[in-house]
């Protein structure tokens, strides 16, 4: 019963994923039509999507622009994690609340200086602005993710190694990262996946130059010709590397997540 | 050789004003296992993580072998300890285990893999040292948590309630183990229990703290006969001695109208005070018998080898148990109307609760 229940959700949920996936594979005809599961399937749409530099480009501008803010954020917020669950300053509340509360303020609240500033560094349109900015996104709730998953670790085990004799780079290299290692993957899928899909930033800073893959989806729609199709094409291809890593993740990212569990 | 000693030593946590530990003097001999006992709360264990180094001491001083070791990191101490969880790396094999310390000390691998098959074989470990702590019991963990310990061969061995994870069984068993093997290595050991029992059963010598303070150090034989205070009394021995406040009437304290034996000393001693004393008298050091205070039995308790049988009886207007020890096959049962009578040691305190006599 709960399964067939799950079945059903599972399914509505999916559904417009499907939608998308399938108009991917129609001609513009067809999707504009009345839906109906047979068609002759066409890879004409992912041809006229990718068939310009654009899509390559916006491609490798995603990439790097989110490996690398996600390698710094991981950088940055390791030590500040093992700072604040194994070594607590004073006050390291009002730290952690501090992190947070630079998540409080709309970003569009936030655009207009932040424009500003990237003007005045002569920064629109570069990836480095986007890295800088995807970075400041992300690391607060990488110090949050990070510090719960240090916090798990037994302070009696760091104990046992100094008894034992073990250095703190010792402590750090045998002892705690084994044990936040599924942690640290599970952060890093999550700063990833949110710089991949990060829009609003990209759209104001760099949709001229240096376009990342959300704003490149924007550019197929069309407002002289039926683009339902065509869209679907690059939506879908903008999906796959976050669920082809999701999945491949997938094991060590829920071990991460319910690391509090397992004792 | 290694001599511990606590002199004056003192821990106050930040933002409390009563110390955790409170002025310790302490003085370990060479291979001596040492137990800290007391309820929770009293200190114990934060004594033994200040000998650890894991817990800053304020005031005061500890050396191990006249080294001040105040100041020193755990790093640095030649200490082993096993925690009341054991707290063995997860990751790691049993063998990876016992030979982290080793490892750190960067002894090479030849020497390590042979010290460490050597602790594995008294331990009993043997076949286990390719397994994860996941996939062992209880018990072996614990063995594991000792192994890693002895195959140092450090100067002091600390012991946080490592058997207090285990079943009732088995915990006895160990106790016995564990003891055994102290005496053969023959190292200088602290022991942290709550348990009254295990202190008696492995202590060369006891601690007992309340507190922060230390209460009392001895043999268990002299904690048992002559607790210094009330609470060493109440404390130590199982069940716990009949402890009561008894008005006094020229030297002879009365309970339940009875007068209590004490020595000259004592009487002395009471004759000395005004008011009350408590008078505190063990189990076994009460009979039933035809004549005496008389009471009404409420519960026997059928231990096989003896039985302890809980007495109703009326004290100053009040009723009030008392536990007398009787044989184990006895004729006794509840509802009977019983008479108690003094047969051994009684034990007089004050209203602060010191001992009286004796000095």
């Amino acid at each position: 019963m709960l399964g067939a229940l799950a079945w059903f959700l599972g399914l509505t949920f999916f559904f417009p994923i499907a939608w998308m996936v399938l108009n991917g594979f129609k001609t513009e005809a067809d999707a504009n039509g009345d839906p109906m599961l047979t068609f002759s399937p066409t890879t004409e749409q992912y041809s006229t999507v990718t068939e310009k530099d654009l899509f390559g480009e916006a491609f490798m501008s995603s990439v790097v622009i989110v490996l690398l803010s996600t390698l710094i954020v991981m950088i940055l917020a390791i030590p500040a994690a093992y700072a604040l669950a194994i070594k607590p300053v004073e006050k390291w509340r009002d730290v952690l609340f501090f992190f947070i509360s630079t998540k409080f303020l709309p970003i569009v609240g936030a655009i207009l200086p932040l424009y500003v500033i990237a003007d005045y560094l002569d920064l629109i349109g570069t990836r480095t602005a986007l890295v800088v900015l995807y970075t400041a996104m992300n690391l607060p709730l990488a110090v949050w993710m990070l510090r719960s998953f240090f916090a798990e670790v037994p302070r009696e085990l760091i104990e046992a190694s100094q008894m034992d004799g073990a250095s703190l780079w010792g402590q750090i290299t045998s002892v705690i990262m084994p044990i936040v290692a599924p942690g640290l993957a599970a952060t890093a899928l999550l700063c990833l996946i949110f710089a991949w899909n990060e829009f609003f930033l990209a759209v104001q800073l760099n949709f001229a130059n240096n376009q990342t893959v959300p704003i490149w989806v924007l550019s197929n729609v069309d407002d002289r010709s039926p683009f339902i199709a065509r869209i679907s094409a690059a939506s879908t291809l903008a999906t796959l590397p976050v669920v082809i890593a999701g999945w491949v993740a997938q094991k060590r990212m829920i071990r991460g997540l319910a690391m509090g569990a397992i004792k | 050789m290694a001599e511990v000693r606590f002199e004056d030593a003192t821990r106050t946590y930040a933002g409390s004003e009563i110390p955790a530990v409170n002025q310790l003097n302490l003085d370990i001999a060479h291979g001596e296992l040492l137990v800290l006992v007391g309820p929770s709360g009293s200190g114990k264990s934060t004594a033994l993580r200040m000998l650890a180094g894991l817990e800053p001491v304020n005031e005061g001083s500890i050396y191990i072998n006249d080294e001040d070791v105040t100041l020193a990191p755990p790093q640095s101490r030649d200490i082993a300890m096993v925690f009341q969880n054991y707290a063995l790396y997860p990751g790691m094999t049993v063998a990876a285990n016992m030979g982290f310390a080793l490892k750190q000390q960067k002894v090479p691998k030849e020497e390590r893999i042979a010290r460490v098959r050597e602790a594995a074989r008294i331990l009993d470990l043997e076949e286990y040292l390719d397994r994860k702590p996941k996939n062992l019991s209880g018990g072996q963990r614990q063995r594991v948590a000792m192994g890693r310990a002895i195959v140092r061969s450090p100067q002091v061995f600390l012991m946080d309630e490592p058997l207090s994870n285990l079943d009732a069984k088995l915990r006895v068993q160990t106790r016995t183990e564990l003891a055994d093997l102290q005496a053969r290595l023959g190292v200088t050991t602290v022991y942290v229990t709550h348990d009254q029992v295990e202190a008696m059963t492995m202590g060369h010598r006891v601690a007992v703290l309340r507190d922060g303070f230390l209460q009392q150090v001895d043999r268990p034989r002299v904690l048992y006969s002559k607790p210094v205070n009330r609470f060493v009394a109440g404390f130590i021995g199982s069940p716990a001695m009949n402890l009561v406040d008894c008005p006094t009437d020229h030297g002879v304290a009365q309970l339940a109208g009875h007068a209590v034996p004490v020595d000259d000393a004592v009487r002395a001693a009471i004759g000395s005070l005004d008011g009350d004393v408590t008078v505190g008298v063990r189990p076994e050091h009460l009979r039933l018998s035809s004549d005496g205070i008389p009471g009404e039995v409420v519960v026997v308790e059928e231990l096989g080898s003896e039985s302890f049988v809980h007495v109703h009886v009326d004290h100053r207007g009040e009723t009030l148990t008392l536990v007398v020890r009787d044989e184990g096959e006895t004729t006794t049962a509840r509802g009977d109307n019983v008479h108690l009578a003094f047969a051994g040691a009684t034990h007089v305190f004050d209203q602060a609760g010191d001992r009286l006599g004796d000095d």
